[in-house]
């Protein structure tokens, strides 16, 4: 996170009477935070020990449901095979930035940044319109003389749309910190000796890790709490946990085995995130400067 | 700079023109199916017509969707350019670090936690607060999403300023007010109006939450889009699609434009 670079505090000039002028000034983004953002969670949290009843029964169903196990294992392995898919493209794509001129680096950098700008619903709606079963893949995949597949509404659609739309959080990470890396580490290797294989795989692949780890772990936890995408290119039966959750108190109005499952996905991201805030002063401490947000 | 093997540069290049492609052909193909004459999304079109810009113009659901979503976007830039403001504004005077540090970790946590959760909660509090479907329900949901963009970018703004330059005014005599608007705001422009670009289009897009808070009476536009896409498949969709690519396309440009000529100046 960006909050060390943040320029805080001018000296202690006028003390107390500043520190309170700078609270006042703090009040009303505070005043929204709380009323729209801590305090709904915090209900919601409450309401998975309280609703319908004081206990852990919530839990308890969550738990032994068989159906909710299969829906955190499947946004688990989603998510997982999310970060693999972003990982083994952006690798790649990020070290071409950090070697190429400056000109075909602002349009690779302008390619990965379009996703962020191109609305959710857009790209969701393309990949409906593209993975359909008369679509252009099934099309291209016909032309050539192959068997059309079968990819709306299923788990292997929800991966395509998914790991697209997450893609630029692993891209940027990686080129962050690939780009703050020495490239005359990986020369003296070579001419020590090193072939340009084991240069790269033992010299700049070890040092790119904080990238690796980073954008991965953003991709993580962004996948984890999917909507849209999951929902309108996945079938009913490859639900994942935000549908679930979605389900439960929109179409249900179960607002205690809702909140249940959101606390589930609350703290596994909180605990994704706390591993990224290891990673960054871990790589901080090296040396390396990595922006994660 | 590093030499790299010719052959290892055009597998690099290689995989780098798939995963373009993969980036960036699906946003690009809703802008031919939009000028489609069948009524069905088949891609490439066969013949072309504007009938479904007409469909999606000429639809007061259409239109009065996109009117909400243009005025909460400009109703969430504004508040949360303000609130972003007068809070970098505080952290900057805080002369405790670690408090600094815990209240940014406060006004960043929007940013990390899922939607869904948020949108649970904020369901159940605007349930009670009969905020359900308001004007301002949207605006305050919107806002607490965008507030994390606009502390980030104006508190940027901020690092880049020399505040030698505050002092220079007030040892001239400027007094604390004329200081901040004569000096101290002009310099932080950019880094407010790419906060508020960023305010926008989070609420331009935002369907999580909008999707609990909503009410047939006020929707936005991604919500419609989203009802829409799961009742049928129009080509509409792609005109609303194309609508909002270039709506969005226009305000990113214009701000490349802006701060670089900021920059340049």
């Amino acid at each position: 996170m960006t909050t060390t670079n943040l320029p805080i505090g001018r000296a202690d000039r006028k003390g107390s009477r500043a520190q309170s002028r700078a609270l006042l000034l703090l009040l009303p983004a505070y005043a929204l935070l709380i009323g729209v953002f801590a305090f709904p969670v915090l209900e919601s949290v409450w309401r998975s020990f309280t609703d319908p009843e004081l206990g852990l029964a919530n839990y308890e169903w969550v738990f032994s449901n068989e159906n909710n196990l299969t829906v955190i294992g499947r946004t688990f392995g989603n998510a997982l095979l999310a970060m693999v898919i972003c990982l083994l493209l952006a690798y790649p794509y990020a070290y071409l930035m950090t070697i190429v001129g400056k000109r075909a680096r602002m349009v690779l950098v302008v390619i990965a940044l379009i996703p962020f700008w191109t609305s959710l619903m857009i790209r969701t709606f393309a990949w409906i319109v593209l993975l359909q079963d008369s679509g252009v893949i099934n099309s291209l995949l016909q032309l050539i003389g192959l068997e059309p597949l079968q990819l709306i509404r299923t788990n292997t659609g929800v991966l395509i749309g998914l790991s697209q739309v997450l893609m630029p959080f692993m891209v940027l990470p990686l080129y962050a910190v690939m780009s703050g890396i020495d490239h005359r580490l990986v020369t003296a290797a070579r001419s020590l000796g090193a072939r340009p294989s084991v240069a790269f795989f033992k010299v700049f692949l070890p040092l790119s890790l904080p990238g690796v780890a980073a954008g991965g772990l953003l991709v993580f936890i962004q996948a984890l709490g999917f909507y849209v995408t999951p929902a309108l290119l996945g079938s009913p039966s490859d639900s994942m946990l935000a549908q679930a959750i979605y389900a439960q108190v929109s179409g249900l109005l179960q607002w205690g085995r809702g909140g249940a499952l959101g606390v589930i996905l609350l703290v596994c991201t909180l605990l994704v995130l706390g591993l990224i805030g290891l990673v960054s002063k871990f790589a901080s401490r090296r040396g390396l400067g990595i922006k994660v947000f | 700079m590093l030499k790299t093997h010719p052959s290892t540069k055009i597998v690099l290049w290689a995989i780098a023109a798939i995963v373009s492609v993969w980036l960036v052909a699906p946003t690009l193909i809703v802008i031919p199916l939009s000028f489609t004459d069948k009524a069905s999304l088949v891609f490439p079109p066969t013949g072309w017509s504007l009938r479904w810009y007409e469909s999606f113009f000429m639809n007061p659901q259409w239109t009065t969707a996109l009117g909400n979503s243009l005025l909460i976007g400009l109703l969430v830039a504004i508040l949360a350019t303000v609130l972003g403001l007068l809070a970098a504004m505080g952290l900057r005077n805080l002369v405790n670090k670690k408090l600094a540090g815990a209240l940014t970790f406060g006004l960043l946590a929007p940013m990390v936690v899922p939607g869904i959760v948020l949108a649970i909660g904020v369901y159940s509090v605007f349930l009670q607060a009969g905020l359900l479907g308001t004007l301002l329900g949207f605006v305050f949901a919107h806002t607490v999403l965008a507030l994390p963009f606009t502390v980030v970018a104006i508190t940027a703004g901020f690092a880049n300023f020399d505040e030698r330059l505050e002092l220079a005014a007030q040892s001239l005599g400027a007094t604390p007010i004329v200081t901040f608007f004569k000096v101290t705001l002009p310099n932080i422009v950019p880094g407010m109006v790419s906060g508020a670009l960023f305010a926008f289009v989070t609420s331009f897009d935002e369907v999580m939450v909008s999707l609990f808070i909503k009410s047939p009476y006020l929707e936005t536009l991604p919500v419609l889009m989203y009802a829409s896409v799961t009742r049928d498949t129009d080509p509409t969709l792609a005109a609303a699609a194309t609508v909002i690519l270039i709506l969005t396309t226009a305000i990113v440009i214009g701000a490349l434009v802006f701060t670089g000529r900021k920059k340049r100046g």
